[in-house]
């Protein structure tokens, strides 16, 4: 592992994506009392980058999946200091992202969660609630510690805007496939595609789709014109529903071989 | 409808231009309070509504058209009464901003009347809301009625409980009405559900919010459609007393109706301007900064940042935050806010109904309290309270309180 001065998300990104898509699940801290456990067995299945998502007492961007995960590892007394704590105690062979919602870190102290996140194995945070209009002070003291804040594009940014997001975003931006809140769904519509093409019409930075990836099936849909997939709601929906470690990440491994089966490695 | 009449109808001075509540800065701060901290897919939205808002506020037309539906549907002007047997009770000089009497029975219809017309001349054809008590959803679903709108609104399962009445009537105006059913399933997680289902319905559908909070431009044009209030009242104030009142009192959740009232005597510093809030939910005494429902503002918070549940006896004020501006005029002391209780409140509610004929919801009761409880300091004032709304609804809650 690179120290947090010389690596670069982006890099560490492109290199894998040009070897296969990428895959990212994303584990509640909390949601389970293993949890860390089923950071590790993702990893293992395939992922590229784990997503930490640091439960927050109103997630309103959040669909039922994550909001009764969050409400799950609330309960069990998950903190953000706690979070980071544990993950400080391991090595995992993959970068980390802290997915929240900003007043967690606001509260929190900028520099302090930077320096917290970055010793725990942090690389990114994605704040789907801090638009870039209010983020620079976070960016700033995020990449003091070599913590890159990632930016998110939905189907409704303007051309303008999506320029804006792919200029001041950190390690690759974020694709949000659908207008609406997070969670798993049949199907991931066109949308995802068409945006995913307009972020690789106009930066190098990788573009990772989430929202609504819930199968093999939807990870090739939605990683067609992208360079990888998100699945968050549907590998949590599988912890509480009372499966396993081994069956969630099953899930994972499922999608890791459904996408590269459709998208072979070149040569 | 009453379109057709509305550019011959005389406006009222709805500019009120105040210097202090004044308008926010480009990214809708009010001082350090305020902003949109939202998801990109609302970002557009909210962008849309400032637009809309900003060009129809400046346009003669949308301003007379406001002030006609304002008069002969809302039933504007309301009047200012000078409650004679109270204030000799308390030693001060009382007068009440009658907004109980406005169709639906509070200040909400201001505010929803001035979205409506927004909502329409944006071309949208549905409405979305929250509610606490089940004015605002009242409001809401009114107004989508009168322009031949469709109408959702999120209230919190157990605000649907204790409010079942405000829901019938809702439904009675076609309006379909969800349980929010995640968190503490009030006011705060109506606006949770809310802000979900406006991002998947963001074509059709207005956000009709309810209080000055939420993301920018929903603060400064909440409070926009309510400065009516203080409009009014300081010019019937002055027809009754010669001069200014030395207090302005309303209650406070997110604040729309104080936030009314003030804008109309921010800036004559000799007017004291007071927030009553329920001791369960005073995001100004014991609120930190925080950053939720789209906004910056005081919010009660534990210690990491978790948003903790309000408890108040009227789910109007049921909510844990306070709107940006009216945070900032907490933090720059031009506005005091003072928490009152469940008991002091109900004793209020029910002397206001016995001293003066005038039975005030529960969440107008705060203010009410807090100048009971002030009557001391306020010896010989002249104090002015918006009486928000009336307490029809509140009548059966308080009757199984009481016991009688």
């Amino acid at each position: 592992m690179t120290t947090t001065t010389d690596r670069s998300l982006q890099t560490y990104l492109t290199d894998h994506a040009s070897k296969r898509k990428l895959l990212m699940p994303y584990v509640t801290a909390g949601v389970c009392p293993d949890w860390l456990e089923l950071v590790d067995a993702v990893i293992d299945a395939g992922a590229d980058a784990v997503e930490i998502g640091i439960p927050f007492s109103d997630p309103a961007i959040d669909g039922t999946t994550i909001q009764e995960a969050s409400v799950v590892a609330l309960d069990a007394g998950m903190t953000p200091a706690l979070c980071l704590s544990e993950l400080q105690r391991r090595q995992f062979g993959v970068p980390l992202i802290a997915m929240t919602h900003y007043n967690l870190v606001y509260r929190y102290g900028h520099e302090r969660f930077a320096a917290d996140l970055a010793a725990a194995g942090g690389w990114a945070t994605i704040l789907p609630d801090l638009p870039f209009e209010h983020g620079a002070d976070w960016t700033e003291a995020a990449r003091s510690e070599g913590i890159e804040n990632v930016l998110l594009a939905a189907p409704v940014t303007s051309d303008e805007r999506l320029q804006t997001v792919v200029e001041r975003t950190g390690g690759f931006v974020y694709v949000v496939s659908t207008m609406g809140t997070t969670g798993a769904r049949g199907a991931v519509d066109d949308a995802a595609t068409v945006l995913a093409s307009r972020v690789k019409a106009v930066t190098d930075v990788p573009a990772i789709v989430g929202f609504g990836i819930s199968n093999a099936e939807t990870a090739v849909t939605a990683a067609q014109a992208a360079d990888g997939v998100i699945v968050a709601s549907a590998l949590m929906r599988r912890i509480l529903d009372g499966g396993t470690i081994d069956q969630a990440a099953e899930l994972v491994a499922d999608i890791r071989k459904g996408l590269d089966d459709a998208y072979p490695p070149p040569g | 409808m009453t379109t057709d009449s509305a550019a011959t109808s005389t406006p009222l001075p709805l500019a009120a231009s105040p210097e202090l509540m004044g308008e926010p800065d480009e990214l809708g701060f009010f001082g350090e309070f305020g902003g949109r901290f939202v998801g990109e897919p609302l970002i557009g939205a909210c962008q849309e509504v400032e637009t809309a808002f900003v060009e129809a506020w400046g346009d003669p037309a949308f301003r007379a058209e406001f002030t006609d539906v304002l008069n002969t549907y809302g039933g504007r002007p309301s009047p200012t009464t000078e409650c004679h047997n109270l204030s000799e009770q308390l030693g001060v000089r009382l007068l009440l901003k009658r907004e109980d009497l406005n169709h639906t029975g509070s200040h909400k219809i201001n505010n929803v009347l001035g979205q409506a017309l927004l909502a329409r001349r944006m071309g949208k054809t549905h409405l979305l809301a929250e509610t606490g008590a089940g004015q605002h959803g009242v409001a809401t679903a009114t107004a989508a009625a009168w322009l031949g709108m469709s109408c959702t609104v999120y209230m919190g399962e157990v605000d649907m409980a204790r409010q079942a009445l405000n829901v019938f009537r809702m439904r009675l105006l076609g309006a379909e009405v969800i349980p929010a059913m995640s968190g503490s399933r009030t006011l705060k997680d109506a606006v949770n559900e809310a802000m979900r289902a406006w991002v998947s319905e963001v074509t059709n559908t207005h956000y009709c919010l309810g209080s000055v909070m939420g993301p920018h431009p929903y603060p400064w044009m909440v409070r926009s459609f309510h400065e009516i209030i203080g409009i009014e009242a300081k010019e019937q104030v002055a027809k009754i007393t010669g001069g200014l009142p030395d207090v302005a009192v309303a209650c406070v959740g997110g604040g729309s109706n104080a936030a009314g009232l003030f804008a109309g005597f921010a800036d004559d510093p000799s007017v004291r301007l007071v927030g009553a809030e329920p001791a369960g939910g005073a995001a100004a005494g014991r609120g930190v900064p925080a950053i939720v429902h789209g906004m910056k503002a005081y919010f009660m918070q534990d210690e990491v940042g978790q948003i903790l549940e309000a408890e108040s006896i009227s789910a109007g004020l049921d909510y844990p935050g306070l709107g940006p501006e009216h945070s900032h005029l907490a933090l720059t002391e031009r506005a005091e806010y003072y928490p009152v209780t469940d008991d002091e409140v109900l004793e209020a509610f029910q002397l206001l109904s016995r001293s003066e004929g005038i039975i005030p919801a529960l969440e107008s009761a705060h203010a009410i309290a807090w100048v009971m409880k002030a009557r001391d300091e306020l010896a010989g004032k002249t104090v002015l309270v918006n009486l928000s709304g009336r307490g029809d609804k509140d009548v059966e809650q308080v009757q199984e309180i009481l016991g009688q």
